[in-house]
């Protein structure tokens, strides 16, 4: 099968000198009997930006878990800078936790907090800086996402991408190492999202920084990524540069079954094999076996 | 195989509710250790401190915001104890132990136990709903990737202020508790004079300590479960409702069983 020997190449083994800061390793997850990781691969080399996309539900948000280190696997490994999450202590996880960086969905500002408090807050709890320093960082951070002037603001007076871009300025205050950002793009207007996709790229630019991002925002997605990873119902189905993601989006439709469904999700087509495994699936036993449940 | 033969099987029935008991048992003790770990780790080590203002804003909402509410429900149980008890009493020409029963129904059981009741609602609700919409809200993730600890950051000062303040206000409690009950007994003319000396001879220095280190562990009980409820809430809005009903209902089933335990223990003990 073409979808085996895909994943065979899946891994993307990187050259030994370019070490990935970011390993995963036939990683499997199960929530109740039912694998939502179903071994999946994923190596992130220094100072790219990785983008991994997929359909709501396929694990994409349960891997980046995973890589943060709040979730745990159930078969498999996740090393970042080469040490395997699962072998360390509450401190060393939290020593590690310490070089990155997360962006939440909604920003996950804390509510009690100003903005400028909230970009502090990692500051005076990690670092024996004075109060003048940490001020003095805090501007810069809210400098660097365009935010300064809401440093007194509380995070409820905020527009949904303000707290995004406040929710990067706390990320980044410790000058992290690698970026996790999740859906960076959700809910917000095309601009704003343009701006935040901006905000990535010169991060990544500027510092150095090594992203990782997780969305299915495909315009997003291709103006950001040096490399894309698809997935798939908890399974790796390509990782592969930039352009060769554009050539199967703007190409002909190949017959090949796992690049006919990265095209159809890559350009939002309302029909092709994502949709045929919907319609078909175990429709009538799904229906017939559910009959009784309600009695 | 389909839900419906594993919910109507009683044996698993049975042995699901025995699991889900023993696992919540368990968080909770778990998550009472942290927070005893990280109160101790935090009066000795810099490192860990636990910020004074947190555990200053936790002592405002829980306990300042209670103290109208502690002392009006308090006034009500000392005039329904004057009235109550005053009938019975009449008979046998004891009208003027009222005081003496007061006294002791309410520096030893009613002052701990309604406050840490009240309490329930108002703070334990409270922090629930909070801790529950922070998790919602993805804060608690953000927290433990700042690598900064929920238990030591959220808990700590919530169960260290929940303390503190049902204590102080069991004590306002026992106040208000005799206060309902003289001014009543002045009213209906029941004990017209003598109604402190009574109670100060019919208390012991005991009764007073007994009721505080119950209200003490009222509070403790109270704040766990609201923070263990909270930190735990799953599925959005209807989560953190089910939360905050769960930390009421949980906290007055605990705070009447460990008045329970107490007053067999103070009934062995003659405290």
């Amino acid at each position: 099968m073409g979808q085996a020997a895909d994943i065979e190449t899946a891994a993307g083994e990187p050259p030994p000198e370019d070490a990935p800061v970011i390993r995963v390793t036939d990683l499997v997850k199960r929530f109740d009997g039912r694998a939502v990781l179903d071994g999946v691969n994923l190596a992130v080399r220094p100072g790219e930006t990785m983008v991994v996309m997929g359909g709501s539900g396929c694990g994409k948000s349960t891997l980046l878990r995973h890589l943060i280190g709040s979730m745990w696997p159930d078969e498999g490994r996740v090393e970042l800078f080469g040490r395997d999450l699962a072998s360390l202590s509450d401190e060393q996880l939290d020593a590690l936790r310490k070089r990155f960086g997360i962006l939440f969905q909604s920003g996950a500002l804390f509510n009690s907090m100003t903005v400028g408090q909230n970009v502090a807050l990692p500051l005076t709890e990690h670092t024996d800086l004075d109060a003048d320093t940490i001020d003095i960082i805090v501007r810069i951070k809210l400098e660097l996402v365009g935010l300064r002037e809401a440093m007194d603001l509380m995070p409820a007076e905020i527009s949904g991408g303000m707290k995004k871009r406040a929710g990067l300025a706390r990320a980044i205050a410790l000058d992290p190492e690698i970026l996790f950002y999740d859906e960076p793009s959700a809910g917000l207007d095309p601009v704003t999202s343009a701006e935040i996709d901006q905000l990535i790229m010169d991060l990544s630019g500027k510092l150095g920084v090594t992203s990782v991002v997780v969305t299915h925002e495909m315009d997003s997605a291709f103006r950001i990524a040096d490399r894309m990873a698809m997935l798939d119902k908890g399974r790796m189905l390509k990782i592969a540069p930039r352009e060769a993601f554009e050539t199967i989006r703007i190409g002909p439709a190949t017959g090949d079954h796992t690049t006919d469904l990265i095209r159809q999700f890559l350009r939002g087509d309302p029909e092709g094999p994502i949709t045929a495994r919907r319609l078909s699936g175990d429709y009538a036993e799904d229906i017939l076996g559910a009959a009784g449940d309600w009695k | 195989m389909p839900p419906a033969d594993r919910s109507r099987n009683p044996i698993r029935a049975l042995g699901a509710a025995a699991l889900a008991g023993f696992r919540y048992a368990g968080g909770m003790s778990l998550l009472l250790c942290q927070t005893l770990r990280w109160t101790t780790l935090g009066l000795f080590s810099r490192r860990a401190r636990f910020s004074g203002r947190a555990l200053a804003e936790q002592v405002v909402r829980v306990g300042l915001r209670s103290v109208s509410i502690v002392v009006v429900v308090q006034l009500f149980i000392g005039v329904i104890l004057a009235l109550q008890m005053t009938p019975p009493l009449e008979p046998w020409g004891q009208v003027d132990k009222v005081a003496n029963i007061i006294g002791v129904a309410g520096f030893r059981m009613l002052g701990p136990i309604i406050t840490a009741i009240v309490l329930s609602g108002f703070a334990g609700a409270s922090i629930a709903a909070e801790l529950g919409t922070m998790v919602v809200a993805e804060e608690i993730e953000a927290l433990e990737a700042t690598a900064l600890d929920p238990v030591r950051f959220l808990v700590v000062p919530r169960v260290l202020a929940t303390f503190g303040v049902t204590i102080l206000l069991a004590a306002l409690a026992d106040l208000m508790i005799a206060l309902g009950g003289y001014l009543t007994s002045i009213l209906i003319g029941a004990v017209p004079v003598g109604y402190w000396r009574r109670m100060q001879e019919q208390l012991e220095y005991r009764d007073f300590v007994t009721g505080l280190i119950q209200a003490g562990v009222f509070g403790l009980l109270i704040s766990v479960i609201a923070c263990y409820e909270g930190l735990r809430v799953r599925g959005g809005a209807e989560g953190v409702g089910r939360a905050t009903t769960m930390t009421v209902v949980y906290s007055i089933v605990a705070i009447i069983a460990a008045a329970c335990v107490f007053t067999m223990i103070f009934y062995v003990y003659e405290l």
